[in-house]
């Protein structure tokens, strides 16, 4: 259970006490701590076994805890379009110079593609450089931008913004694509070549040699009953081994939060800032459908002190699609703030209004997204791994895409190790390979350059003038001298420090959805097709469960059942006498990651579910 | 398997591309029966069939991944997969099952996508062989097997002898997990190809749709406060 030594001896009672109780699904049991001052009542939330270990657990004796193992050249964490470009152009190396490479690519997603979700509008740059034919090929790029439209809206009209050419938002020579079938079709093209690709099963643990450096990853365990003890189904993951292990979890990736600890990646850059992203996809009357066409917008509904914007694309694939969101700053100070609602009430607006009126919705999601570039860049490379794409994060911000230097890394990255790994003998230090070319790689390619002369542009919002004022560095600094200044200036810090205490800010009004336009949260979620096997611990876990009340609910007014676009986290009565207690509820999760960025304790952690749980995103 | 399903805009049918199609949930239970019969000892060989487009392989992988020893997939595509419904999958199941002479098969009760529940009955009708449908036990007892039968009424037990046709219903048993190395090594077992006509089976629908629609929107409920008010809409809306 928890860990014994943080307690003192009254409590190590209580809980020996307890455990004798050997209840196996029973509703949430109390603990009275009565050692506290107050007589607050923590019904226990966590169970999953990375908060409670199973080694001295009763319910785990005499388990077969052994697992398989397999080797593999490289292992790849993550089937998005860095981890596939990675896999990708190992196999192209290998195929080219006739040798032999087996690359491994796990994913948590049911298929390839599920859990991917952005605007997008894709710089064909970096595939043109995987693939040069990929016309030929069939990839799925049907959109050219045919227009490009920028808005500052007000609560009723809209100011244009001229598109110069040179400004970062011009999307001249780009394709609107629907990335998850765009990485669906990577992976095609990835197997081809020879990648073997294993949806439905997610890296949970990753492996140390004796010497500290990276051996491979463990896939999750199945059969593990939502109060943690093993179910007659369980049954353990299996141990991936590889040379060099490749982490391309996407925005906030739970293994790349471990990494950064255990090799102290983040010595030298700042903390990492983040945004939200919320998406939904529309049919539309064909009257108004104008295939091609790119609108972005900022100001109205967020005030200019809160960072953010929307996109509203318009497909071309046969139907009157049009991809839509917005993105939201997780740098926000106000607790009461929801970005869904946000989101909600910004469709209302005339301009938006009127290319969704007569059409249906058809998906929503979520997904956090960086925001820090350049200056938040950490080390990417560590004996026996390295970091790619926007796990590391190389998204350009004021571009909005971060598809064409997330592939790039994943290029550069294989093309720093096929020569290593295919080494007659491994010549390494330490027992997992270490890569550091692929660093260097990566300050010498156009990505370095890209991020270097965009690095001040979101940091410039943090002015009194906050929107106004980083619209005039951008229109000054990045038009004129294209990022070329001698100073770089730095972001906020934590996001999950920027949160004012709940009485010194005020409520928001949000109006309330109206089934046409704006929906309220579980339809939407419902539309994410998210689900979760249900008998398992909750993937949410609390380093400790008495915080949530005790402070983000008493000081902060439960930001996370604000900031949370799929309704997880509920502040509700407890069954018996006063107060509240917080409910999980996991099975909504869309695996967004914004709760582990955004809690102001910092005490919710993430971590990957049984494999093949999450959203059921098609095109998102 | 958890998208919100659409239908198309010329109402032909639903949408499926990019949509995970995974092994029909009372399938999985019949795999997991059959490999328990093998781990039982009481059979000797359990193959896995499937009928449809090359996806399908993926489904056979994951009933190899549980235990079964080989695959068979028979391909159907196009316009003859849309068209495809119990009847051919029975003649197609009914051709197999003579040719590899095989004592048992056992399917899920109904598929969740059409909901028709008549694959396994309409197999055991072409094959003139025994059926024990709504399966939620099954016992091996020499040339017979007993088989628990989920009814309306409550339980039936009967006996019948092989070979035989079984329909799998939800608590016959928990599948188990396709874990990753399992996933791995089915890759080595063997998937054989074939095509309906290679049975001599012809795939000729009987039935033909005319439209697919989606559910009407559930309209919101009105509450009364007396009888009389109730009397009153129930007259003015027509329905006395």
């Amino acid at each position: 259970m928890f860990p014994a030594s943080r307690y003192s001896i009254q409590a190590q009672r209580c809980i020996r006490a307890l455990k004798t109780v050997k209840a196996e699904h029973a509703p949430p049991q109390l603990y009275t701590w009565r050692w506290k001052c107050s007589s607050a009542v923590t019904p226990r939330i966590t169970s999953h076994y990375t908060i409670c270990p199973r080694d001295k657990d009763p319910r785990w004796e005499g388990v077969e805890m052994e697992r398989f193992a397999d080797e593999a050249d490289v292992v790849i964490v993550g089937g998005g379009p860095a981890g596939l470009s990675a896999a990708i152009r190992l196999k192209q190396l290998a195929n080219k110079q006739e040798k032999e490479l087996r690359v491994c690519l796990v994913e948590k997603a049911s298929q390839i593609g599920a859990h991917t979700l952005s605007g997008a509008c894709l710089e064909p740059s970096a595939l043109n450089e995987l693939f040069p034919d990929w016309k030929e090929r069939g990839a799925p790029l049907n959109t050219p931008v045919t227009e490009d439209v920028f808005s500052l809206l007000t609560k009723k009209y809209r100011i244009p913004v001229p598109m110069l050419p040179g400004l970062p938002m011009n999307n001249h020579g780009n394709y609107i694509v629907r990335l998850g079938h765009f990485v669906r079709w990577l992976g095609e093209q990835a197997e081809e070549l020879g990648v073997e690709i294993y949806p439905g099963y997610a890296a949970a643990e990753v492996l140390f040699h004796e010497d500290g450096s990276v051996k491979g990853i463990a896939t999750n365990d199945v059969g593990i009953a939502k109060d943690g003890s093993p179910k007659d189904v369980f049954e353990r993951g299996m141990e991936l081994h590889a040379k060099v292990t490749l982490f391309g979890e996407g925005c906030h990736g739970h293994l790349a939060k471990q990494l950064y600890r255990q090799f102290n990646l983040r010595e030298n850059c700042e903390p990492q800032t983040y945004a939200i992203g919320l998406k939904e996809v529309w049919l539309i009357d064909e009257k108004k459908w104008r295939p091609g066409r790119v609108e972005h917008s900022v100001g109205w509904p967020l005030n200019r002190n809160t960072y953010g914007g929307s996109f509203l694309y318009h497909l071309n694939e046969g139907e009157p699609l049009v991809a839509l969101g917005l993105v939201v700053g997780l740098d926000y100070t106000n607790p009461y703030l929801s970005p869904f609602r946000e989101f909600q009430r910004w469709k209302h607006h005339p301009f938006i209004a009127k290319t969704l009126e007569g059409g249906n919705r058809i998906a929503y999601g979520a997904r956090a997204l960086n925001e820090g570039g350049y200056q938040c860049l950490p080390k990417v490379t560590f004996p026996g791994g390295m970091l790619i794409g926007c796990s590391p994060g190389f998204m350009n911000v004021p571009k909005i895409k971060g598809t064409h230097t997330a592939m790039k890394s994943g290029m550069l990255a294989a093309e720093a190790i096929f020569p290593k790994v295919t080494a007659k003998d491994l010549a390494s230090e330490t027992a997992g390979l270490h890569v550091p070319e692929y660093e260097d790689n990566l300050k010498k390619s156009w990505i370095w350059k890209e991020l270097y002369s965009v690095r001040n542009i979101r940091p410039s919002f943090h002015n009194y003038f906050g929107l106004y004022g980083g619209m005039v560095y951008t229109g000054v600094f990045y038009w004129i001298l294209r990022g070329k200044e001698p100073w770089t200036l730095k972001h906020a810090g934590l996001d999950s420090a920027q949160l004012k205490p709940a009485k010194e800010c005020t409520a928001i009004e949000y109006p309330k959805p109206d089934g046409k336009l704006s929906f309220d949260l579980l339809s939407s979620v419902a539309l994410s097709g998210t689900n979760h096997e249900g008998d398992q611990p909750p993937h949410l876990t609390l380093k400790d469960d008495s915080v949530p009340v005790a402070n983000n609910l008493a000081i902060y007014d439960g930001p996370e059942q604000h900031f949370c676009p799929a309704g997880v986290y509920e502040y509700v009565p407890l069954e018996t006498g006063e107060g509240m207690r917080l409910q999980i509820n996991a099975q909504n999760c869309v695996h967004c990651k914004t709760c582990d960025i955004k809690d102001p304790s910092q005490n919710i952690n993430w971590v990957v579910p049984e494999g093949s749980g999450g959203p059921a995103y098609n095109g998102m | 398997e958890n998208t919100k399903i659409r239908v198309k805009p010329d109402h032909s049918g639903v949408v499926t591309d990019g949509v995970k199609h995974s092994m029909n949930p009372f399938c999985e239970i019949a795999v997991e029966e059959a490999v328990k019969l093998k781990e039982k000892k009481l059979i000797k060989e359990v193959v896995a069939v499937s009928c449809g487009p090359t996806q399908v392989t993926e489904t056979i992988r994951t009933a190899l991944a549980m235990g079964c020893d080989r695959g068979i997939h028979v391909e159907v595509s196009g316009k003859d997969y849309e068209a495809m419904g119990p009847l051919q999958i029975s003649k197609i199941f009914a051709a197999l099952a003579k040719k590899e002479e095989a004592s048992l098969i056992i399917l899920g009760k109904q598929a969740i996508d059409d909901d028709c529940n008549q694959t396994g009955q309409m197999t055991a009708a072409l094959l003139d062989w025994p059926q024990g449908t709504f399966a939620s036990e099954v016992t091996i007892d020499g040339e017979k097997v007993k088989v628990v039968r989920e009814i309306d009424g409550g339980l039936e037990t009967i006996k019948i002898s092989m070979p035989a046709v079984l329909t799998a219903d939800l608590r016959l048993n928990t599948p188990r997990y396709a874990t990753l190395p399992n996933i791995m090594k089915a890759k080595k077992k063997k998937i054989a190809n074939m095509k309906p006509a290679d049975l001599g089976v012809d795939m000729v629908s009987r039935v033909e749709v005319l439209r697919v629609d989606e559910p009407p929107t559930r309209l919101a409920g009105v509450k009364v406060e007396t009888v009389d008010d109730l009397v009153a809409k129930l007259r003015a809306n027509g329905t006395i």
